[in-house]
């Protein structure tokens, strides 16, 4: 019935019973200092892939510790690896590995064809 | 399981000499709802209400829609009021939840702002020579049913139970978000841990089941529904409520909105064309009831009288539940008792 | 010296006990009033403190006094009433206690906000949601913090500002200790249960001391404390009794919903009821968060607006353990100080 095909409009609530730790346990077990992230931007200010594409390193951050990993496999393909984020970070974490690690996670999980 | 606010919530209800305020949406979906209220106060209650002729719809759909401005609005209140002034009644008994957040709304207004309480009476003066007195009590009439539920459960033939299993009834409630979100003070426990429905429920043996999205919308909201585009935002908010209701296994939703009353049955059935199922584990759905229809049964009145047969999903095995007395045939006969056509298919599925 | 040498102080609490030791040091006679059967105020309430997890009960400990030839206290004293005839002041209850002073020493010390009041978190409706006082008493019992049903907690959010910075609650300003005091119980929880997730809602971290930062830090990197910017919006009872909660995110800007098996708010500090009744027949003042107002925010904190009433402690605003502490030598530093300027000028 054509009258009754309504979109489904996605919910926007992020819904933690729904989390996909796969990504962020395989971060924080090999760079704990990832726990400290306050979110502040600093990274993001100085991000050379940031202030020329939509790259945003601290939304990356934020949505793997939200258990929202859709979508980021070809997002995180952006990061030129320049290192400034480290340099920046005021909680002193190891940003480039960090990325290292999500690409590496992303990688394996896309072999087992996982994600 | 029902939760009791922490919040007392000392509101006044009339109790007696009412002017009955009708709404659009119960008239026109759910006709038999304000003849069986009607006939509980006037003939069970012994209580004096009357329902003017004269009045008309309250426009709320218009306004929250933004096609009726608000100074329309609020000389089409004055108007109400001078009907009710002309009868000689000061206590205001209202059938819909927009209608009673309207009404308040345009109190507050004059409250606030006495000049436009002057030019009311001024628009209405010049448009129909009419004069009003501001209302003593405003009351929705679910508060009445409130006021009374324990009267009602000493005239009940029926109670609110599952006579299958000697248990109390599962019975879910939603509010109208206009009965108390806008005025918390207006509403019977405030607006968060609202009591009006639970505590007639209980009053007359049932029990009332809290679930996580009680708060939640029904997804109403006019201009959302109203605009094809929009629905399934709208219709999406109804999901977000049966899904949280559905683990408890209710075995009906009572409302006090005649909108939500009307989205809560009608977009059950909505629901089960796109997705294919429903939120009850069965074809039917969950039976959606006002507190005047539950009243009515309560009390006794022919399902077929009160006009259940025009929910979507269907009474009928909540009437089995109660071990209600009535009679299958008479469901589709109209008041000459004459046969009126049926649906294809009762419920949400076929 | 001159005869002039009472002091009043109400309110037994860590406040008035370490001024009433100063002062009773210093040798004025002291009448130190508490309104409770013993001494020891809120603290009594308190399990450990931050930022060094020493238990609250060496404070009390610490500050506590003993009557002596100085030193009178007065316990079920509740002073409600303070005039001044005749160059001295006159303290009574609603009973039949009177007590005269020179000088007084207001050390009222604090309320804690009724979290009820803010019905959309349900506390008193689900138990499941308990406050941070609450939680204080289950660490202090020595158990662990179990869920109604007794079990272990997998998931415990905690809630700041529940009762401060919030025009709904009345309560505009902030309290101050809340924020550290969410970090503090965060680590706590986990020392209890080390596989239990603790979320803490926010909307600023207010963490203001010497050594709080590095209990944030120590937080998030020892014990996987995660912090969420947002303020809640409402908490329902699902079906297991646990509890469904509602926040946006705001750091990605969007809405979030999560389940919790425990709530803790963190209910803010108030103003005494009873500082209206006190500021009646006299000329103190209180501010416009219902504390006692100061006759200088910088250089007369202590000073009341009424000449000879001083003030000790959270009775001023919300105040942490070592703040009340210095608070309290403070104003008897200025009550003595006080009295010698009165005995130059005669």
């Amino acid at each position: 019935m054509s009258q009754f095909d309504f979109l489904k409009p996605k919910s926007r609530q992020i819904e933690f019973e729904q989390f996909d730790d796969r990504i962020l346990t395989f971060v924080l077990e090999r760079e704990r200092s990832f726990l400290t992230c306050i979110s502040c931007g600093g990274c993001t200010a100085t991000c050379s892939a940031g202030n020329l594409t939509s790259f945003n390193i601290r939304k990356i951050g934020l949505s793997l510790r939200r258990g929202s990993i859709n979508d980021l496999s070809d997002e995180i393909q952006k990061c030129m690896f320049c290192g400034k984020c480290t340099l920046v970070c005021p909680r002193d974490i190891n940003i480039r590995n960090v990325v290292l690690l999500i690409k590496k996670r992303i990688a394996q999980l896309e072999s087992e064809k996982t994600l | 399981m029902m939760k009791n606010s922490q919040v007392t919530v000392t509101k006044e209800i009339a109790d007696d000499n009412y002017f009955y305020l009708r709404s659009c949406i119960r008239q026109n979906f759910f006709p038999g709802a304000e003849k069986v209220f009607l006939d509980i106060l006037k003939n069970k209650l012994g209580k004096n209400i009357i329902d003017n002729a004269n009045h008309i719809s309250c426009t709320g759909i218009g306004y929250h829609s933004d096609i009726v401005p608000y100074e329309t609005y609020q000389a089409m209140v004055a108007r109400q009021f001078a009907l009710m002034t002309e009868q000689g009644l000061k206590n205001a008994a209202v059938s819909c939840i927009t209608s009673y957040g309207g009404y308040n709304e345009v109190m507050k207004t004059w409250k606030e702002f006495p000049e436009e309480e002057a030019k009311a009476r001024k628009n209405l003066k010049n448009a129909t020579g009419r004069r009003f007195e501001i209302p003593e009590n405003i009351s929705h009439s679910c508060d009445i049913i409130y006021k009374f539920r324990h009267d009602i459960a000493e005239l009940a033939q029926y109670k609110l139970i599952n006579k299958q299993t000697g248990k109390p009834l599962r019975i879910v409630d939603h509010i109208g978000c206009h009965y108390a979100k806008i005025f918390p003070e207006k509403g019977i426990g405030g607006a968060e841990q609202n009591t009006v429905l639970s505590a007639i429920v209980e009053a007359w043996g049932g029990q009332s089941v809290d679930y996580p999205e009680r708060r939640h919308c029904c997804g109403f909201g006019f201009r959302h529904y109203l605009v094809k585009n929009n629905r399934s935002y709208s219709i999406s908010n109804s999901k977000k409520k049966f899904e949280s209701m559905e683990p408890y296994c209710p075995d009906m939703i009572i409302t006090n909105c005649p909108g939500c009353n009307m989205f809560l049955d009608k977009w059950q059935y909505a629901l089960a064309k796109i997705e294919g199922k429903t939120y009850s584990g069965d074809k039917n759905g969950i039976p959606v009831l006002s507190y005047e229809e539950l009243a009515g049964l309560v009390l006794g009145y022919n399902p077929w009288d009160i006009g259940l047969q025009m929910h979507q999903v269907d009474v009928e095995p909540l009437l089995k539940k109660m071990r209600f007395d009535y009679n299958p045939d008479e469901k589709y006969l109209d008041a000459g008792g004459k046969f009126m056509g049926q649906p294809e298919f009762t419920g949400c599925l076929p | 010296m001159t005869e002039k040498r009472n002091i009043a102080i109400i309110g037994a609490g860590i406040a008035g006990q370490e001024a009433a030791s100063v002062l009773a040091g210093l040798g004025y006679k002291v009448t130190l009033l508490e309104k409770q059967e013993r001494m020891g105020g809120m603290l009594n309430k308190w399990s450990k403190l931050f930022p060094d997890f020493s238990s609250s009960q060496q404070i009390l400990d610490t500050v506590q006094v003993s009557a002596n030839k100085n030193l009178s206290v007065i316990c079920n004293a509740d002073i409600s009433s303070i005039t001044k005839e005749n160059g001295r002041f006159e303290l009574s209850d609603n009973s039949s206690l009177k007590v005269y002073a020179d000088l007084v020493l207001l050390a009222t010390g604090y309320n804690l906000f009724d979290a009820t009041l803010k019905e959309e978190y349900g506390y008193g409706v689900f138990e499941n949601v308990i406050t941070s006082v609450d939680f204080e008493k289950v660490h202090k019992s020595g158990k662990k913090l179990t869920t109604l049903l007794g079990k272990e907690p997998r998931r415990v959010a905690i809630i700041h500002c529940v009762g401060s910075r919030d025009a709904k609650s009345g309560n505009t300003y902030c309290s101050k200790v809340c924020c550290i005091t969410g970090v503090k119980q965060a680590i706590e929880v986990t020392r209890m249960w080390p596989d239990c997730e603790v979320f803490n809602f926010y909307m600023d971290l207010r963490l203001y001391g010497s050594k709080y930062d590095s209990l944030y830090l120590e937080a998030q990197k020892h014990h996987k404390v995660q912090f969420i910017r947002g303020r809640l919006s409402e908490i329902s009872e699902r079906q297991d009794k646990g509890l469904q909660l509602k926040a946006e995110d705001t750091l990605q800007g969007r809405p979030l919903r999560m389940n919790a098996d425990i709530v803790i708010l963190l209910v803010g500090m108030e103003a005494c009821e009873q500082n209206a009744d006190l500021c009646r027949n006299n000329t103190l003042d209180l501010d416009e968060n219902r504390f006692f107002k100061s006759k200088n925010i910088h250089y007369a904190r202590n000073i009341s607006t009424q000449p000879g009433i001083f003030m000790a402690g959270s009775c001023i605003c919300p105040m942490s353990v070592n703040e009340t502490l210095e608070s309290s030598r403070s104003a008897a530093f200025l009550v003595d100080k006080s009295f010698r300027s009165v005995q130059v000028e005669e």
